[in-house]
């Protein structure tokens, strides 16, 4: 298996292409998600354990390193929104001219990076999350 | 005893109208999450206090427990057709690949069912 010939693969990928980056931060954004869903789970879990098991999983749940996981979690959230919502719009066949898919690429940046600035002011700002 | 080839038997039948739901699945499961996240996110930043009291009156209504429950099945759903995609095409060695595959699908399962689970209990009025 090691021995044998490999066509050319990343190495020959300009990875400065919008494409690629696009692409790679869905996938990237959608693992983080996953990885927030533990997350969800064991808050969760916590509510229906009672009051005394919140309280512990509420501290741990409130320390400043899981405050920046929360931002990156949100910041991945904006993005895979409105990356699926152009792969939904690129299954119905439209939107694929490379002009067009440029122009979305870049609406996806802006309407993320919106969507984010949103999310973390509010959460910054509602009384019950402020850290 | 039949004279025909293998191939003979299975040529003109058509596909197994199988390949094609893992990519629609995925596009179902994504069109319910747009709602079902945006819910979630807005809610949960709505809740005037994380304390166990305001989060467990949250989840122990009606609608609250459905939409949580929705959303924990669509998500973890999602999330597996999603990772496996990663794993087939990163992990390689048809053993590594079938052992993460399996691990994958066990970690959504018990996700799934653990939140569900919670959600239930909250809402049906089980917990403590």
């Amino acid at each position: 298996m090691t021995e044998r010939p490999l066509s050319p693969h990343i190495t020959v990928y300009r990875m400065y292409r919008y494409t690629l980056l696009t692409s790679l931060l869905n996938r990237a954004t959608g693992l983080v998600l996953s990885a927030g869903l533990i997350l969800l789970v064991y808050w969760l879990v916590a509510i229906a354990s009672g009051p005394a098991a919140y309280r512990g999983a509420h501290e741990l749940l409130s320390r400043g390193v899981l405050k920046a996981v929360y931002g990156i979690l949100l910041a991945a959230f904006s993005y895979h929104l409105f990356a699926g919502i152009r792969h939904l719009i690129w299954d119905t066949g439209h939107g694929l001219e490379r002009a067009q898919s440029k122009r979305s690429a870049a609406l996806v940046a802006i309407a993320s990076i919106l969507l984010f600035a949103g999310l973390a002011w509010w959460a910054l700002h509602s009384g019950a999350h402020a850290p | 005893m039949t004279m025909r080839s293998p191939l003979a038997r299975v040529l003109g039948h058509g596909s197994a109208k199988e390949g094609v739901h893992h990519w629609w699945v995925q596009r179902l499961t994504s069109v319910a999450l747009v709602p079902l996240t945006v819910w979630f996110v807005v809610s949960v930043l709505s809740l005037p206090s994380l304390d166990h009291a305001t989060v467990s009156a949250w989840v122990g209504q009606l609608w609250t427990a459905v939409f949580l429950i929705l959303f924990v099945l669509t998500a973890a759903w999602h999330s597996q057709l999603g990772v496996q995609v990663v794993v087939e095409d990163y992990v390689h060695g048809s053993g590594m690949k079938t052992l993460a595959l399996s691990l994958v699908t066990f970690f959504h399962v018990v996700v799934a069912v653990a939140g569900v689970l919670a959600v239930l209990k909250v809402a049906l009025g089980g917990a403590p």
